[in-house]
């Protein structure tokens, strides 16, 4: 997904870092509990995008919002701000 | 009366959901700023990726994506040492979709002064190849209230164009909740340990707000993660003043302030609800300026919640719960009132 970010050679050694998805690897196997998404009640309101600490929920146009489960904590943030509680949290097996 | 809808925006199917922030050189105008929810999500990509090493639940991400949004063009960032720092950047790779600089924890203002400096002398050269470039910098509490106070207020003196952010999460988190300048009065951590002699901290929190307007700076503002659409704008207002700009969010952090990790955005509104921190704005011209929902409590005193409100949720503050150390939770609330009380005389736009 990240596209290499070209650095001017300037002759002198920076340590410079690249931009990457997941620097502390899938920080999905942190979870305990899993955010589940009730599409039916969901009003597509947006909270949950904007409040995501980690940023994985997007509001898809049609579908509403989806979770990318690779990078997902399981906080409970979108949860608790959820005002249709559509979201809820299940036990990760 | 017809339901509200929201305007039609179609958000492009199939597009990446995050995206690095590059500017062709050349690059002319402003992003705009989007304060609806539906547009913010189609047009705007967080600064932040995902996949950063930060606590779940943690509210300094929250408050770095809501700035982001509000950024105008190129930005540069100085981050100080600090939960933020050490958790998004671990070398060779960072979470970072625009540049970042490091540094150490005293110096985020003057490293920020030194690139704000060299945007400046480039312009006059003419090798910039943008008509402007921002900078933000992020600081924890420990890095603006006790070591990098000296290098804050240097700059702000000295009147280089930033905008400082300051994520308030009251103790240094990031090596084991020690307490910080910024620790309330009666809050636990691992050197004001709550006991038979000590209910904790015995210092009141230093006003760093307060100090900053008395720095008579362009624009001093305080927000929460909770209020994001107070918090974008005042960030949009910080950018956009000449000279340096200072915020202070509250960053509730569920690993030393003991709550559960899904409740960090309540938490930030019980604090604004209970006054403990008022929302405001400062510029020279108008004064305090109350705002959001601080500025619905001061035309509505009823709204204004106990600070038990604030205090029962965390594991910090639960000796004070205790039928014996009732009266320590009565000094906490006189001085919240004080606080708010004085607030209020002091606000432009407080009902008298």
């Amino acid at each position: 997904m990240v596209k290499e970010v070209q650095i001017v050679k300037t002759g002198i050694k920076i340590p410079l870092a690249k931009p990457k998805i997941g620097v502390a690897g899938k920080t999905g196997f942190w979870r305990i509990t899993k955010p589940v998404i009730d599409y039916d009640k969901c009003v597509k309101c947006f909270l949950c995008e904007i409040y995501c600490p980690v940023n994985v929920i997007r509001v898809e146009p049609d579908q509403g919002p989806v979770i990318d489960y690779d990078y997902c904590k399981g906080c409970g943030v979108c949860v608790d701000v959820c005002p249709t509680s559509a979201l809820k949290l299940v036990q990760e097996e | 009366m017809p339901a509200q809808t929201l305007p039609q925006v179609p958000i492009k199917k199939g597009e990446p959901a995050y995206k690095l922030w590059i500017f062709e050189p050349g690059w002319k105008g402003e992003l705009p700023l989007i304060l609806n929810p539906r547009q913010l999500a189609e047009q705007k990509r967080p600064a932040i990726l995902p996949g950063h090493r930060l606590c779940a639940g943690c509210a300094a991400p929250i408050i770095v994506k809501l700035a982001s949004f509000a950024f105008r063009g190129p930005t540069i960032v100085v981050n100080a040492t600090g939960c933020l720092e050490v958790a998004t950047t671990i070398f060779p790779y960072t979470s970072w979709a625009v540049p970042w600089i490091h540094n150490a924890f005293e110096n985020a203002a003057s490293t920020g002064s030194g690139v704000e400096s060299a945007i400046k002398a480039m312009k006059k050269t003419g090798r910039l190849p943008y008509e402007h470039v921002d900078v933000v910098i992020f600081g924890g509490d420990g890095g603006t209230f006790d070591i990098g106070f000296q290098a804050l207020s240097g700059a702000a003196e000295r009147g280089h164009d930033f905008l400082y952010i300051l994520y308030d999460n009251e103790a240094y988190m990031n090596t084991g909740i020690q307490r910080s300048g910024g620790t309330p009065k009666f809050a636990w951590t691992t050197t004001s340990p709550v006991g038979k002699v000590l209910p904790g901290k015995m210092q009141h929190k230093k006003p760093i707000a307060d100090i900053m307007v008395a720095h008579r700076i362009p624009y001093v503002a305080t927000g929460t993660p909770a209020h994001w659409l107070d918090f974008i704008k005042k960030v949009r207002k910080g950018i956009e003043v000449d000279g340096p700009a200072f915020i202070h969010a509250l960053s509730p952090c569920d690993r030393g302030w003991r709550h559960d990790t899904a409740i960090t955005i309540e938490i930030a509104r019980r604090a604004v609800d209970t006054c403990y921190f008022p929302l405001w704005e400062w510029t020279p011209e108008k004064g305090y300026m109350l705002t959001d929902r601080s500025l619905a409590i001061a035309r509505n005193p009823k709204l204004k919640q106990p600070i038990e409100k604030f205090v029962e949720v965390q594991g910090r503050f639960k000796h004070l719960l205790k039928p014996e150390n009732r009266h320590l939770l009565k000094e906490l609330q006189e001085w919240v009132d004080t606080v708010w009380e004085d607030l209020l005389r002091r606000a432009t736009n407080a009902p008298k």
